[in-house]
């Protein structure tokens, strides 16, 4: 399945819908997606991996360059995930401590007002 | 012994048919299923590391990938012949450490993509060489697995 990408921000969060396989061919799309909301001054990033099914470390690479992109500006990239397989790479990659994950957009909303 | 070979073109869009052969063939042979998904994916980082290398030294070059049924395991060998300065041999397995962020260099050039190899293979040797690294892999295959007729 190809990468299907979108988003839409509601108050200071942008959220990202991500669907399909995130590699090495299709990974480039994610990164410019998030380097163009950067750039246009979105700096609080929530990635919803819900309906991701594949994830490979090209994808992981980008998530952590969004992370790094969004951090220069004080800014955060957190992720929605709960599916296992997804979840177990975040684990073995030690990137459960780098990246909040939320079980759900509305818990994730929740903790960045919360933050604000 | 059955033994699938495939050899593809240095370019990204072919790691997902290359992950999907393995995962079949993982199948046929008798990987329990909760363990396909580790298959597809370290098949898939293989394939990645291999397809950037060529695509770096030897774009022209096709990656190979081979696929085993042998004495109840499901082996599975990527083999690149991108030019490196790794003297010959196998080589110490990365491991992940937790890094703070701006530590974190490029995602191939950190051996990140083989690090998730190691976690999820049971069984990994990486031989790296000037001309080229040949990752083996492996996992478990059930006595289910069907048998070349």
């Amino acid at each position: 399945m190809d990468l299907k990408l979108d988003h839409r921000t509601e108050d200071s969060l942008t959220i990202v819908e991500v669907e399909g396989e995130i590699d090495v061919y299709t990974a480039p799309r994610l990164r410019e997606l998030l380097i163009d909301l950067v750039n246009k001054g979105n700096f609080h990033l929530l990635v919803n991996m819900e309906k991701v099914d594949f994830l490979d470390s090209t994808g992981l690479g980008v998530l952590v360059g969004g992370l790094k992109r969004v951090r220069a500006h004080d800014g955060s990239l957190e992720l929605v995930c709960t599916q296992e397989r997804i979840l177990k790479i975040f684990r073995i990659t030690g990137l459960t401590k780098v990246f909040g994950i939320y079980a759900s957009v509305e818990e994730a909303k929740e903790a960045h007002g919360r933050d604000k | 012994m059955a033994t699938v070979e495939l050899t593809f073109s240095a370019l990204p869009a072919h790691v997902r048919t290359a992950r999907l052969v393995a995962t079949a063939i993982a199948r046929r042979t008798g990987v329990e299923e909760s363990l396909l998904d580790e298959v597809r994916l370290a098949v898939g980082e293989a394939c990645s590391r291999a397809v950037e290398a060529h695509r770096l030294h030897c774009p022209g070059e096709p990656v190979r990938i081979e696929l085993r049924d042998d004495s109840g395991r499901f082996e599975v060998t990527v083999t690149d012949v991108a030019p490196s300065d790794e003297l010959e041999g196998t080589t110490t397995l990365p491991t992940i450490t937790s890094e703070p962020l701006g530590a974190m260099a490029d995602p191939f050039e950190s051996g990140f993509g083989i690090a998730v190899i190691v976690g999820l293979a049971d069984d990994v040797e990486v031989y790296a060489s000037p001309k080229g690294m040949r990752i083996r892999m492996s996992w478990p295959a059930a006595a289910k697995g069907v048998t070349p007729a």
